[in-house]
């Protein structure tokens, strides 16, 4: 069977010449960065050569990179890191209300000891009202964090902007998360002007196991792995040095590649956008039009769900994901959808495509043409849309409308509350 | 191991009794209060006995492979007998659900019963 991977956003597949740079690290060079013999100074320079690579993709300095395991403890390093090294000038910090789950824990967890989170909210496309910006910045804020794009939306906020808002109102510092952007269109951090930038190799055809954060020169930070002297002591633990050469790879890939896929993916976005709402009525897409990443598809299709729609889809070799309730484990709605105001009846039927370099036109044909019949396939054993067409108007659905309170007494999932 | 059982994944992809009675003597109705699903059950009674049983749902894959076999084992059994089906049942004759899509199954039952308690309703 054709097997079709639209799910880049949670993950994208290596690129063969990654696989290459990193193997000789498992078999050959297996020495610790910090054994002084031979066999250590080896892996020390494949990790210092990366990261003079890594730091070229996003135009920074090699010293100002912390290598660490994932997107999620740079997340936690810049936010608890920061937050912990700057209490002393100030408890406020500010956040997107559609940050990654990781940005939006770490600043949960900041918020029980004692600090003051603001969660910016967005318009309906997902971008950054600045003038709630403004208004939210005080004088003891230290730190704001906002993504450059978002992976689930596709939206792109614009970093710059936002950094000379925070600069000239505030002594904050800026943290971005740019996983979702970072390999798929240019970021200069210099430019932008942000004291913290996340990144990550899974995204961008390198291996899973190494990101980093990048740390202007003269920010404070306090580790949040305590041990030896690796990353500066800024990230202790032994370096990943496999996982680390294959990010400088897939740095050096992107770096000569990242314009041209773009550009590909951007037409294969684009078509799918046009072509869709032409064959399925009642479908809305998600996210900005025009600050959008390449390769992000996001609609609503009402009347059906969510996880229904990728399931069939999977069973003709299609993967895609979903923000709809029944998809998530925590059987609650992308939050990223809540705080755009999507109609909770409406968002329960998202469907998110995102693309990469390696999906080709005849996918995105063969995905316009097996897709509306999965949808029709919902829709005809939908109660919402057979109500639809019966009345033309809209049933009420979506959490909280409980047709009848005493039938769920058993649930164990409302027993756990 | 796969996320959902051959069985689950059965009743989804090729749902049995999906549709409407347009003269049914009960429905049901029923909101999934946690990710806001719904499912509304028809059903056609001859001499106390379940003849004809049909579903529509709007819901996640176990919802609806819920319903598919709920309408399954509800058709020819009389109406204490559908009364009796419960959640577990349901569950189990799917080859079990994964935790948190065990409520999904609370509703098949409860709009099944729903629509016979409507249809003892009407005092026939
Ligand atoms: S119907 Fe929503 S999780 Fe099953």
């Amino acid at each position: 069977m054709k097997q079709i991977y639209f799910d880049n956003q949670s993950n994208t597949k290596i690129d063969e010449n990654v696989f290459k740079a990193m193997k000789p690290y498992f078999l050959d060079y297996y020495g610790n960065p910090q054994s002084i013999y031979s066999l250590g100074s080896v892996s020390k320079n494949a990790v210092e050569e990366a990261r003079k690579q890594v730091a070229t993709l996003i135009n920074i300095k090699p010293e100002e990179i912390i290598f660490t395991s994932c997107a999620t403890e740079s997340n936690n390093l810049a936010l608890k890191g920061i937050a912990d090294a700057y209490k002393k000038s100030g408890k406020h910090i500010i956040v997107s209300a559609i940050e990654h789950i990781s940005i939006l824990n770490a600043a949960r967890r900041l918020e029980k000891d004692g600090f003051e989170i603001t969660y910016l909210p967005v318009d309906k496309e997902g971008n950054i009202f600045e003038e709630e910006l403004k208004k939210s910045l005080k004088n003891d804020t230290i730190l704001v964090s906002i993504q450059t794009a978002n992976p689930e939306v596709g939206t792109i906020q614009n970093i710059k902007k936002l950094v000379s808002i925070v600069k000239s109102q505030s002594k904050a510092l800026f943290h971005t998360d740019a996983v979702s952007a970072c390999g798929t269109i240019p970021i200069d951090a210099a430019d932008f002007g942000v004291d913290a930038l996340t990144f990550s190799a899974s995204v961008m055809y390198g291996p899973k196991g190494a990101a980093a954060l990048y740390l202007k020169k003269g920010v404070k930070i306090t580790p949040q792995i305590e041990g030896g002297v690796q990353e500066n002591s800024k990230r202790s633990g032994t370096e990943n040095v496999a996982a680390i050469a294959g990010f400088a790879k897939a740095c050096e890939i992107a770096k000569s590649e990242m314009v041209k896929n773009a550009e590909k993916m951007r037409n294969l976005r684009d078509k799918l956008i046009s072509e869709l709402p032409k064959k399925i009525p009642y479908i809305y897409l998600n996210g900005s039009k025009k600050n959008r990443l390449p390769g992000n598809i996001n609609f609503s299709i009402e009347f059906v769900e969510g996880e229904a729609l990728f399931l069939l889809l999977d069973a003709k070799g299609i993967m895609a994901a979903s923000g709809s309730a029944c998809a998530n484990k925590n059987l609650k709605i992308s939050h990223v959808l809540t705080a755009m105001n999507v109609d909770v009846a409406v968002g329960q039927g998202s469907i998110l495509f995102t693309l990469s370099k390696y999906n080709s036109e005849e996918e995105i044909d063969y995905l316009i043409e097996e897709f509306p019949p999965v949808v029709q396939k919902l829709r005809d054993m939908s109660p919402l849309y057979s109500h639809f067409l019966k009345t033309g108007s809209r049933m009420k659905a979506g959490p909280g409308t409980d047709y009848d309170d005493n039938d769920h007494e058993h649930c164990d999932i409302c027993d756990e509350k | 191991m796969a996320f959902y059982s051959e069985k689950v994944m059965d009743h989804f992809a090729n749902p049995r009794n999906v549709g409407e009675i347009k003269d049914a003597d009960g429905i049901g109705e029923v909101g999934n209060p946690i990710c806001g699903d719904m499912m509304t059950f028809y059903i056609k009674v001859k001499d106390n006995i379940l003849e004809d049983v049909k579903f529509k749902t709007f819901g996640c894959g176990a919802a609806i492979a819920v319903s598919s076999m709920v309408a399954e084992m509800a058709k020819g059994k009389t109406l204490d007998e559908a009364m009796q089906l419960t959640n577990a049942q349901v569950a189990e004759a799917l080859g079990g659900l994964p935790p948190n899509k065990m409520h999904c199954s609370n509703l098949g039952a409860a709009a099944l019963h729903k629509a016979i308690e409507n249809y003892k309703s009407k005092g026939k």
